[in-house]
């Protein structure tokens, strides 16, 4: 303990001492007369501390906004990452006074939040699995809102051989034959479920070192399968959103069955208490309105030559691609 | 390489003009993580010189858990106060998933074994003979523990490096509690991942800098203060 600042005496300077060169040194230590043993001070220090960090927790709460005003929005990372989200909410938001909380994630959970009652509308592309929730009464007034396609991008000297065919189960069956790196989403989103759909229709359990699953968003996916010369399947909105930066041709398009179906729906109120139903109401209004129609149809056109998605609302599901 | 140079060039031009949405960005960034700090120490400090000096049974287990929590995942510590905050889970009646609000309650605890554990360290590496000779000098308790915390106060000012240089950097709680809202949750870590899964690496690349850059500043400052009462005259 060199340089201690105790020192005992001086105590015209109560509570402020002076070390040996005169400094002024730490407050805090009297010589005085030893205070009634206080065991429980350290405790109560504790929960002093305990108490100050609660009161700051809560006052930086009570900033937050009241609740009845907040749509939470379960969304998939391809609206987001595409950009389109960055043009509709702010409509939304304007025309409306609604707050949206966009949770992009992959489909998996944007379904999974919906059918725990955690969003309040939800905006995603894997009609089977949708099907599903609304059969489970946790999503109501389910509505057709747009539709891209996927797509198969790989290396353009194509290893596999699959340019050009146009039955996507052929051209997986092909990427496994020759075991050229094929990389998946592998996180139960829209995309990896075709994906899945697809390896059942060619009748193989993909496996092995030449199958690699990701776990990461379209975006990321991309870019492992542009480093690693692989394939996979895409949404072709998020492929042209990033084309520049990546080293990915499109081999297989235009089947039918590589359509990508964009339904929003509201998550139901009966069923969930909590959930803001008239901002989840308004928000799937919102986006099968003609303006806001219009708006999905021309996204994208400016930068990308094409437009992202094609507006569909009201249309028959079944009639699409044909 | 290139891309490095676009990310300083952009970055410098985000900053000189002011763009409003890269400053609410920082402010949030700064307000979260320095909040988060804040609580983490106002109760860490305490927690450690508690663990630091008194043995009881059992305070074994509770220092491994400390130690341990060092290298929480903010991953996990995401996930843990998502079930917690969600409208139907436990805590839901307050409200506050996906605000700022949770994001300072993931970052805390993240934060707080790291300044638990730096803390007790820095106290049990005081000469043990110090707190009798003050208790000898007739010192009362609370500023017996004055003392300890002044003596280790470099340990105590890494122990704040260390968890604010945790909590603002780290992504995955943020991104789980808060939600990457623009305008509301989204921190220079968690617009950092967007626009790398958006492709903009160019843009990321200049977030990730004034991210370090704020970090940098930051960390001087309170090193600065370390290193000044490091001095021994």
């Amino acid at each position: 303990m060199k340089g201690s600042t105790i020192v005992g005496g001086n105590r015209r300077r109560s509570g402020w001492h002076l070390d040996r060169r005169g400094r002024r040194a730490l407050p805090g230590v009297s010589s005085g007369p030893r205070r009634a043993a206080a065991p429980r001070s350290g405790w109560a220090l504790l929960a002093l501390c305990l108490t100050a960090a609660i009161v700051a927790l809560s006052l930086c709460g009570a900033g937050a906004t009241p609740t009845n005003r907040n749509v939470i929005l379960a969304t998939t990372t391809s609206t987001q990452d595409s950009g389109l989200l960055d043009v509709l909410i702010p409509i939304f938001e304007k025309e409306t006074g609604y707050l949206v909380k966009t949770i992009a994630v992959g489909t998996g959970q944007a379904l999974a939040m919906a059918e725990r009652g955690e969003a309040d509308v939800v905006l995603c592309h894997a009609p089977s699995a949708e099907l599903e929730v609304v059969r489970k009464g946790a999503v109501i007034n389910r509505q057709l809102v747009m539709h891209n396609d996927f797509i198969i991008v790989g290396p353009s000297d194509d290893p596999a051989h699959i340019k050009g065919i146009k039955n996507a189960a052929e051209a997986f069956k092909r990427i496994a034959e020759a075991k050229v790196a094929f990389i998946s989403r592998g996180d139960e989103s829209g995309t990896h479920k075709k994906e899945k759909e697809i390896w059942k229709k060619a009748g193989i359990t993909p496996g092995g070192k030449w199958y690699q699953e990701c776990g990461l968003g379209m975006g990321q996916t991309l870019s492992i399968a542009s480093e690693k010369r692989g394939y996979t399947l895409t949404d072709r909105g998020t492929y042209l959103a990033l084309k520049k930066n990546l080293d990915l041709t499109i081999l297989v398009e235009g089947e039918a069955s590589l359509l990508n179906i964009y339904h929003v729906m509201q998550v139901n109120p009966e069923k969930f208490g909590k959930v803001n139903a008239d901002g989840a109401k308004a928000f799937v209004e919102f986006m099968i309105s003609p303006r806001t129609q219009a708006i999905i149809g021309e996204f994208g056109v400016d930068k990308f030559g094409a437009p992202l998605f094609f507006p569909d609302a009201g249309k028959d599901e079944a009639a699409l691609g044909k | 390489m290139d891309l490095i140079w676009d990310g300083m060039v952009q970055a410098a031009k985000l900053l000189l003009s002011l763009d409003p949405e890269v400053l609410r960005i920082c402010s949030l960034t700064l307000r979260v993580s320095g909040l988060a700090t804040l609580i983490s120490v106002l109760v860490g400090v305490p927690l450690g010189l508690f663990l630091a000096l008194t043995s009881f049974r059992g305070r074994g287990v509770i220092v491994g858990a400390v130690n341990t929590g060092m290298g929480l995942p903010p991953v996990v510590v995401g996930l843990w106060v998502s079930i917690l905050l969600w409208r139907y889970g436990p805590l839901g009646f307050l409200g506050i998933m996906y605000t700022p609000a949770a994001m300072v309650i993931a970052q805390s605890v993240i934060a707080l074994p790291l300044v638990t554990g730096f803390t007790m360290a820095g106290i049990q590496q005081l000469n043990p003979k110090l707190r009798l000779q003050l208790m000898g000098l007739g010192a009362s308790r609370m500023q017996v523990l004055g003392v300890l915390l002044w003596e280790a106060r470099l340990s105590v000012l890494a122990a704040v490096i260390a968890g604010f240089g945790g909590v603002i950097s780290e992504v995955g709680a943020s991104n789980m509690v808060g939600g990457n809202i623009l305008g509301q949750t989204r921190v220079l870590t968690t617009a950092t991942m967007m626009e790398v899964s958006k492709g903009n690496f160019g843009l990321a690349t200049a977030l990730g800098l004034i991210l370090l850059a704020i970090s940098y500043t930051i960390t001087q400052v309170l090193t600065i203060i370390q290193q000044r009462g490091s001095r021994r005259d």
